[in-house]
């Protein structure tokens, strides 16, 4: 449409793009942090992603020991298999490096894999199902066919033969994650817009002239972002979770601390057998806080923006 | 029947894609085409064998029509370091794998099924709250990391069970059926079963505490309380029967997520199935093996979801075609 009709049909203020998905995103946090209050759940997720991430931020001041340092006592004597005191206060490893230290540092590489993981699933199922929503026909069918393909294959294989084939890497770790999981986040939001397109405020806008990528990303957007936060919060739970399996397998980078590394490196050096509990619990437990902390999130928020869709 | 018909179709569409993206998975990675099939462990024969059977010579496209027709004909070429066609070794460890899954499904599936309707009984009460979040719990986390506890605590501190495979060493039997009754197999697959199910019973457990809440608001059900029925009758054989149904199609799908989902566990107990056959492959690079383990992974999974789309839409007549898509 030609630029100069615009101010004569449509006299209402125009706002951008971007201010507006800025105060939807302001309001749905407001909503959020509102429910909190009143939910147990979230208070209690969002209660330990803030110390984790205080963690993750503070793990130089906070970690006592290089986690891949290998250490000595005193008398010169490697400091392996120490129980947990004053001096390690997990204990060490059977190779005399810090359990206490890996795991400050385990945090950090946990948040990086379950946030990055997060925004690109949930920024690339949010475009598929928008795009897909909105157009419907031929487009919506060839992606929701692709999402049934990335459904059909086995999650954790995948990832397994991608890593083995290409080596081992956090970045090959969340973009499988990203392939194999956007189908749940489009799919979900597709749907929703499904119902969205056909609202009066939609029909307004379209009739005033707004183009088809203002409708979608002015209009729709804001109202659908809500559910890409829930999708994405789920999302960094399952990041964390395969991460970590690939690191137990012996698929994970050799130079990063993770608590899946940590386990695997329990497991392999007989810390089972030989009773070392104070090696191999707290990184598993560590994994379950932060992975139940996303659920615990999700479960708040879904009661508070989509009383129907919980099932 | 139309139904059928169409996502029949679909799933064979499904089927094509993944072979086709696993041709194009091996065929991509490092190296030389060649080196998806042929190794120097294999003897000289074996290789012009396969070079022959797989058109290893021929044109990228021609092989991918070779490839398909050799799938067909179920020839996966021959392991790098076993020397055995790939099709052998696999059906030789998956029966391992599958009464692994489905004796860790069904203790999931009866105990989360059962627990959670008592949960919707009990609504509200000090139980029921705790156990909620003690299921999420669980749920969240590793399979592999809840074997290692139930390793340490029961075959190391205890000494109650084995430590892992799935049978003594110099155990011989008959037949397959002979060696899954024997107390030898069972006791080696306790642990494992034991993590699996821990893992596994937090889905049918939510799904059927929500099931039996919604349901037991339904119409039928104040009929039922109207009628005078007992308690008892109403929550066992109106209820329960109404919220079961999600649960069945949630089985068969767990079914199909869980034979790819056990890697781990298998790699915890040593337990000989299809996973750790396929993590064994990826790290010795043994391409053909490693290609048939995914292989048969997915097809198992595709199956068990078209499996659980048609019970889905038989049980629940209200399931238009639409819905599923």
């Amino acid at each position: 449409m030609p630029a100069s009709l615009e101010p004569a049909t449509l006299p209402r203020p125009t706002p951008a793009l971007w201010p507006r998905l800025v105060r939807a995103v302001g309001r749905a946090i407001a909503r959020a942090a509102a429910q909190l209050r009143r939910d147990g759940f979230a208070l209690a997720g969002v209660t330990i992603y803030t110390v984790f991430a205080v963690v993750a931020l503070l793990a130089d001041v906070l970690a006592t020991h290089d986690p891949m340092e290998i250490l000595f006592l005193p008398t010169g004597k490697l400091a392996a298999n120490i129980r947990p005191g004053a001096d390690f206060l997990l204990g060490t490893t059977n190779l005399g490096r810090d359990i206490y230290s890996q795991l400050i540092h385990g945090t950090r590489s946990a948040l990086l894999v379950g946030l990055s993981a997060a925004v690109v699933v949930a920024s690339l199922g949010t475009v598929v199902g928008l795009v897909s929503g909105y157009f419907g026909g031929r487009i919506d069918m060839v992606m929701m066919r692709f999402a049934d393909v990335a459904l059909s294959l086995p999650f954790l294989p995948f990832v397994i033969v991608l890593i083995g084939f290409l080596g081992a890497s956090i970045n090959i770790i969340i973009m499988a994650v990203a392939l194999l999981l956007w189908p749940n986040t489009a799919r979900v939001i597709r749907s929703q817009v499904l119902s969205l397109r056909e609202r009066a405020y939609v029909e307004a806008a379209r009739v005033t002239g707004a183009s088809t990528w203002r409708i979608m990303f002015v209009h729709i957007a804001p109202n659908i972002l809500p559910l890409s936060f829930l999708y994405g919060s789920i999302a960094i739970g399952w990041a964390i979770l395969t991460e970590a399996s690939v690191s137990f397998l012996g698929f994970g980078s050799a130079n990063v601390v993770s608590w899946g590394y940590m386990l695997q490196d329990a497991f392999a050096s007989q810390a089972l057998s030989r009773g070392h509990f104070n090696w191999f619990i707290p990184p598993g437990l560590c994994i379950v806080l932060v992975v139940v902390a996303g659920f615990f999130i999700s479960r708040g928020y879904e009661e508070i923006f989509f009383p129907k869709l919980r099932d | 029947m139309r139904l059928l018909l169409e996502r029949l179709l679909h799933t064979l569409l499904v089927v094509w894609a993944v072979v086709t993206i696993l041709f194009l998975m091996f065929r991509l990675m490092p190296g030389s085409p060649l080196a998806a099939y042929l190794h120097d462990n294999l003897s000289e024969e074996q290789q012009n064998l396969i070079l022959q059977q797989f058109g290893l010579d021929r044109p990228l496209w021609e092989q991918y029509f070779i490839y398909l027709g050799n799938l067909l004909q179920g020839e996966l070429g021959v392991s790098f370091f076993q020397r055995r066609p790939v099709l052998d070794v696999l059906l030789a460890v998956f029966p391992n794998t599958i009464v692994l899954t489905l004796s860790s499904l069904i203790v999931a599936y009866v105990f989360g099924v059962l627990a959670g309707a008592y949960l919707a009984w009990r609504r509200n009460s000090v139980i029921e709250r705790a156990a909620v979040p003690a299921v999420l719990a669980i749920r969240a986390a590793p399979e592999f990391w809840i074997g290692m506890v139930l390793l340490a605590i029961f075959s190391f501190e205890l000494g109650w069970l084995p430590s892992g495979g799935a049978n003594s060493p110099g155990m011989f039997y008959d037949s397959e059926i002979d060696r899954f009754l024997s107390l030898d197999f069972l006791r080696h697959l306790i642990l494992p079963v034991l993590t699996l199910a821990l893992y596994l019973q937090g889905l049918p457990l939510l799904l059927m505490r929500s099931n039996m809440l919604e349901v037991m608001h339904d119409e039928f059900v104040t009929m039922a309380r109207m009628k005078g029925l007992s308690e008892w009758s109403i929550v066992i054989r109106h209820a329960a029967r109404n919220a079961l149904l999600p649960v069945l199609t949630a089985f068969a799908l767990g079914v199909g997520v869980s034979v790819g989902g056990n890697v781990v566990v298998e790699i915890v107990f040593s337990w000989p199935g299809i996973g750790r056959l396929l993590v064994n492959a990826v790290a010795t690079l043994d391409y053909p093996l490693a290609q048939g383990a995914f292989l048969l992974i997915a097809l198992v999974l595709i199956f068990m979801n078209f499996v659980a789309d048609m019970l889905y839409s038989m049980l629940d007549p209200r399931v238009s075609h639409a819905r599923v898509a």
